[in-house]
C-alpha cells in the first residue's frame, strides 16, 4: 500500500500545520464501505420496491444512513478534492482575525453542534409532515437524494466561500461576485423571505396552540422560565450555562405536566382556551417585545433551552423509532401526488413535492448560516466538509424521521388532522364522514375514532389542526409512549413534542425578527440624512425597526389565520418557494464563483442543483401565477372571489359570509403579489449572474474577492474522526510545547 | 465473567469514563460554559497586557455584542 503523506509548514521552527495525503483505502475501509453501500441499497429495496402490505420504518432510517455515509465519503469528497481544494496552511478567517469573539476558532466537534443548532428547526419538522399526504415514497426519495446532490452541496460550497472571504454574508458575496444589481436584488429576496419564513412558522405555532389550554399554558411558561434563566445567568451565576439550561429542562417538563392539570380545571379552560387571532397578536405582541428586550433576559436563554431540547429530542425519537419499529401506514404513492388535489396543500407532485420539503433536502435560509456566523469559527479549510455536508446530512436525517412520524399514522387519522377546517366541517362526525369518502386504502372510520383519538392525547378535538406540528406531535407520541409509559403517557408526549416544536419556531421568531430588524436598520442608514439608523443602540430606530419588520410578518400571519380558505393551504407553498429560491440564489453565487475560477468541467456540481431549483421554483410560481384552477393559481382564486364579491354574494366556496369572501379577495392578491416579487428577484440575480458568467468566459476566468493567503500558525484535524497521521501531526505540537490552539495574529487589534 | 479487578475491567471503565469525560466537555463547550476560560486564555496568548474582566463582566460584554449581532436561527 502506497501511502502519499506530504506535511506542509508554514515555519521551519514549527511542526507542520497541514497534511496532504492520498492515502489508498485500506481492505478493512473497503470491506466497510461496501457492506454499507449493500445494506443501503437492500433498504432502499425494500422502501421503494418491494412495498409490500407491511413496510417498517427502520428501514426508511436504514436507507437514510447508508446513502449518508456514502455520500459523506465519496460524493463530498469529490466535491473536496475538484472544487474546495482545502488548503490548511492557510489561515482561516477565525485564526487570521481571531479576537476571542465572533472570530473564535472552535474545535470542529463543538463547532458540529453550534452550526447543528443554527440550522435545524422547525422546516424539516413540518415540510414532510405535510409531503406525507402524497405517499411516503417521493418525499423520502427527494428528503435523501436532495440532500445528496443539492443541499450538502450548497451548504458546504457557500461555507466555503465565505470562510476564504473572512466570514462576508451571502448578500455582500452576491454585490461583490456579480455585481450591484444582482446584488442588491439578493439583498431584498433575504429580507422579504425571512418575513415570509416567520410568518409562516408562526402560523405553524397558532395552529398547534389554537384551542389547546394544555399546550397554551405550558408554552406560556417558557417566558417565566427564560426569563428566571437569564436573571441565573446574570446575577446568580454567570456562565454557567449548561447548568442553567437542565434546571430550565426540568421546569420545561413541569410545565407540560402540570398544563394537563390546568387543562382540566374550569379556569384553566377559560383563561387558556384562545382562538387563533388571539394568539397572533400575543405572537405579534411577543415577537416585539423579543426584538427590543435585551439579549440575556429573553432571546440567549430561550435559544439554550432550544438547542438542549434540539438535540435531546431528536436523539429520543430516533432511539424510539429503532425500538418501536412502527409499521407505515400511508402507501407509497397517493393519487393526491398526481392529481394535485391533495387537502394538506393544493398541486401535483410535480413541483409541490419540492416546495413543500425544503428544509432537509435543500434549503437557502442555510446560505445564511453558513455565510458569516459558521465560518468565522472554523479552524481549518479542510473542516467545511464535515461542518457544512457534515451538518446538513443530520438536518436531512431529522427530515426523514418527520417524514416516519406522519406516515406512521392510520391514514383517516393524518387526513383528519391535516384538511383544513372548511372541509371536514370540523366535527367528529363531518369529519369521520370526509375522510371516509377520500377513498383511501384502509378501512374506514367512525366518529368515535376521532373522539377517542384526541381523548388520548388529552385534547378536546383533533380535527383540522393543519400545519404539520400536530401531526408530528401525534406521530411522536405513538412512537416515543410504546418506549416509555403506554397509552397512559400519550397524552404527555403529545404535549412535549408541541411544546418542542413551538420552542423551536420561537426562536426562529425571536431571531429572525431581530435580524430582520438589523437588515432594514441598515439598509434605512444608506439613505442621506438617516444615517443614524445605524447605530442600534439608538433606542427610537431600534423601536420603529421593529415594529416595521413585525408588522410586516405580522400582516401576514393574521391574513393566514383569519383565511376562509385555511392558512397553510395557501401560505405554505409561499414559504417553500421563498426558501427554495433563496437556494437558486446562493448556488447562482457559487456557480459564479466557480465559472471565474474557470473551474468549467466541476462547475455542475453546483450547476445540477441550481438548475433543478430554477425549474422546480419558477414553475411552482409560474403556476401559482398562472394557474386557471382556483385551488393553486392565486390570481384565479382571486377573481373567482372577487367576480363574488362583485355579484354580491353571501357565500362562496369555503367562504361563508361577505366579510370572508373579502378576506380572500385581499390575501390572495398580496399572495400572488409576493410570488410575482420573489420570483423577479430570483430571475434578476440569475441574469445578472449570467452576463458575469459570460464576461469571464470571453475574458478567459475573472478575478474574484478570495482574501489573500495568511500562512496558518497550529495544526487541527479535518473531519470527525482523527486518522494516525493526524495524530501524529497533533503529538508533535504537544511535544514542541507550542500551541496546538490557535494563536492568530491579532490583526491589528 | 471478568476479574473485578482485572486489566480488562479497568480498560473497561477508564474507556467508559473517557467517554464520559468527552460528552461532558462537548455539552459544556457546545452551550458555552467554557466560553470565560477560553477568552482568558486567548487575552493571555493575545492581549497579555490587556485588564482581565471578571467573569460577569465577560458575560455582559458577550450579550451586548449578541445585542448589535444578532446570530440567524434558521427554519
Amino acid at each position: 500500500m502506497t501511502t502519499d503523506t506530504e506535511l506542509v509548514r508554514t515555519d521551519p521552527e514549527q511542526p507542520p500545520v497541514a497534511i496532504r495525503q492520498r492515502v489508498p483505502m485500506t481492505p478493512t475501509a473497503r470491506v466497510t464501505y461496501l457492506v454499507i453501500a449493500l445494506l443501503g441499497g437492500f433498504a432502499w429495496t425494500m422502501v421503494a420496491i418491494i412495498r409490500g402490505e407491511e413496510v417498517n420504518s427502520v428501514w426508511f432510517v436504514l436507507a437514510a444512513v447508508c446513502t449518508y455515509i456514502i455520500a459523506f465519503r465519496f460524493y463530498a469528497r469529490l466535491i473536496q478534492y475538484k472544487i474546495v481544494k482545502p488548503r490548511d496552511e492557510r489561515a482561516t478567517p477565525a485564526e487570521a482575525h481571531g479576537n476571542g469573539k465572533d472570530f473564535d476558532a472552535t474545535d470542529r466537534r463543538v463547532l458540529f453542534g453550534h452550526h447543528f443548532a443554527a440550522i435545524a428547526g422547525a422546516g424539516p419538522l413540518v415540510g414532510p409532515v405535510l409531503a406525507a399526504q402524497m405517499g411516503y415514497l417521493p418525499g423520502t426519495m427527494w428528503i435523501i437524494i436532495g440532500v445528496v446532490l443539492a443541499g450538502g452541496v450548497q451548504d458546504y460550497l457557500v461555507l466555503w466561500l465565505s470562510t476564504r472571504r473572512r466570514g462576508r454574508s451571502l448578500g455582500q458575496m452576491a454585490r461583490e461576485e456579480i455585481g450591484t444589481v444582482g446584488g442588491i436584488a439578493a439583498l431584498i429576496g433575504v429580507f422579504v423571505i425571512m418575513i415570509i419564513i416567520i410568518a409562516v412558522l408562526a402560523l405553524v405555532v397558532v395552529n398547534a396552540l389554537a384551542e389547546s389550554p394544555w399546550a397554551v399554558f405550558s408554552l406560556l411558561m417558557t417566558i417565566p422560565i427564560a426569563l428566571f434563566m437569564g436573571v441565573y445567568l446574570r446575577y446568580l451565576r454567570p456562565g454557567r450555562v449548561s447548568e442553567v439550561s437542565a434546571i430550565g429542562v426540568t421546569l420545561l417538563l413541569l410545565a407540560i405536566i402540570s398544563g394537563g392539570w390546568v387543562a382540566e380545571t374550569d379556569w384553566g379552560q377559560s383563561w387558556f382556551t384562545l382562538g387563533k387571532v388571539t394568539l397572533a397578536w400575543a405572537l405579534i405582541i411577543y415577537g416585539f417585545a423579543a426584538s427590543v428586550l435585551p439579549v440575556w433576559l429573553l432571546l440567549a436563554p430561550r435559544d439554550y433551552l432550544s438547542t438542549f431540547m434540539k438535540v435531546g429530542t431528536i436523539m429520543l425519537l430516533a432511539i424510539g423509532i429503532l425500538i418501536a419499529r412502527p409499521v407505515v401506514q400511508m402507501p407509497a404513492v397517493t393519487s393526491f401526488a398526481i392529481d394535485g388535489n391533495g387537502p394538506a396543500f393544493a398541486g401535483a407532485l410535480f413541483p409541490f413535492l419540492f416546495i413543500t420539503i425544503a428544509c432537509g433536502a435543500l434549503s437557502g435560509f442555510h446560505a445564511l448560516i453558513c455565510s458569516g456566523t459558521t465560518p468565522k469559527m472554523i479552524e481549518k479549510e479542510s473542516q467545511t466538509r464535515m461542518i457544512g455536508y457534515g451538518g446538513m446530512l443530520i438536518e436531512s436525517f431529522v427530515a426523514i424521521m418527520a417524514l416516519v412520524t406522519a406516515v406512521i399514522l392510520d391514514q383517516h387519522l393524518y387526513f383528519g388532522l391535516n384538511a383544513p377546517i372548511g372541509l371536514t366541517g370540523g366535527t367528529a362526525e363531518t369529519a369521520a364522514a370526509y375522510v371516509n369518502g377520500l377513498g383511501l386504502s384502509s378501512p374506514p372510520v367512525t366518529p368515535d375514532y376521532f373522539t377517542q383519538a384526541a381523548s388520548d392525547v388529552g385534547e378536546a378535538s383533533i380535527i383540522s389542526r393543519t400545519g404539520g406540528a400536530p401531526t408530528l406531535a401525534f406521530g411522536m407520541s405513538e412512537v416515543l409512549s410504546e418506549v416509555v409509559g403506554g397509552v397512559g403517557l400519550k397524552a404527555f408526549w403529545y404535549h412535549f413534542a408541541i411544546m418542542f416544536e413551538a420552542l423551536f419556531i420561537l426562536t426562529t421568531v425571536d431571531a429572525g425578527t431581530r435580524v430582520a430588524r438589523f437588515m432594514l436598520s441598515d439598509s434605512i442608514g444608506n439613505i442621506p440624512g438617516a444615517r443614524k439608523f445605524r447605530d442600534p443602540s439608538w433606542r427610537f430606530g431600534a423601536w420603529t425597526c421593529s415594529l416595521l419588520v413585525v408588522l410586516a410578518w405580522g400582516a401576514i400571519l393574521i391574513m393566514g389565520v383569519t383565511d376562509p380558505l385555511g392558512g397553510i393551504n395557501t401560505l405554505f407553498p409561499l414559504f417553500g418557494i421563498a426558501n427554495q429560491l433563496l437556494a437558486a440564489i446562493a448556488l447562482t453565487v457559487v456557480f459564479t464563483v466557480l465559472i471565474k475560477k474557470k473551474l468549467y468541467k466541476w462547475a455542475w456540481i453546483p450547476g445540477v442543483p441550481l438548475v433543478w431549483d430554477l425549474i422546480v421554483t419558477l414553475t411552482a410560481s409560474y403556476q401559482k401565477i398562472f394557474s386557471p384552477v382556483p385551488a393553486i393559481g392565486y390570481f384565479a382564486q382571486h377573481n373567482a372571489f372577487a367576480g363574488a364579491q362583485a355579484a354580491g354574494a353571501q357565500k362562496f366556496g369555503t367562504a361563508t359570509s361577505p366579510a370572508a369572501i373579502d378576506a380572500v379577495v385581499r390575501n390572495t392578491l398580496v399572495q400572488g403579489t409576493l410570488s410575482i416579487i420573489f420570483a423577479s428577484l430570483v430571475i434578476i440575480v440569475v441574469i445578472a449572474a449570467v452576463v458575469v458568467c459570460v464576461r469571464s468566459v470571453r475574458a478567459g476566468g475573472l478575478p474574484t474577492t478570495e482574501e489573500p493567503d495568511t500562512p496558518s500558525h497550529f495544526f487541527a484535524p479535518s473531519s470527525f474522526l482523527t486518522t494516525p497521521a493526524e495524530k501524529k501531526v497533533a503529538a508533535q505540537w504537544a511535544e514542541s510545547g507550542l500551541d496546538a490552539v490557535p494563536s492568530g495574529t491579532g490583526g491589528g487589534h | 465473567m471478568l476479574e473485578p479487578d482485572g486489566p480488562e475491567t479497568r480498560s473497561m471503565v477508564d474507556a467508559v469514563l473517557t467517554m464520559a469525560r468527552g460528552v461532558r466537555w462537548w455539552i459544556a463547550s457546545v452551550m458555552g460554559d467554557n466560553a470565560y476560560a477560553r477568552y482568558l486564555d486567548h487575552l493571555a496568548r493575545q492581549h497579555p497586557d490587556r485588564a482581565v474582566p471578571t467573569e460577569k463582566e465577560y458575560w455582559r460584554e458577550r450579550y451586548s455584542a449578541m445585542e448589535a449581532n444578532p446570530g440567524a436561527r434558521c427554519c
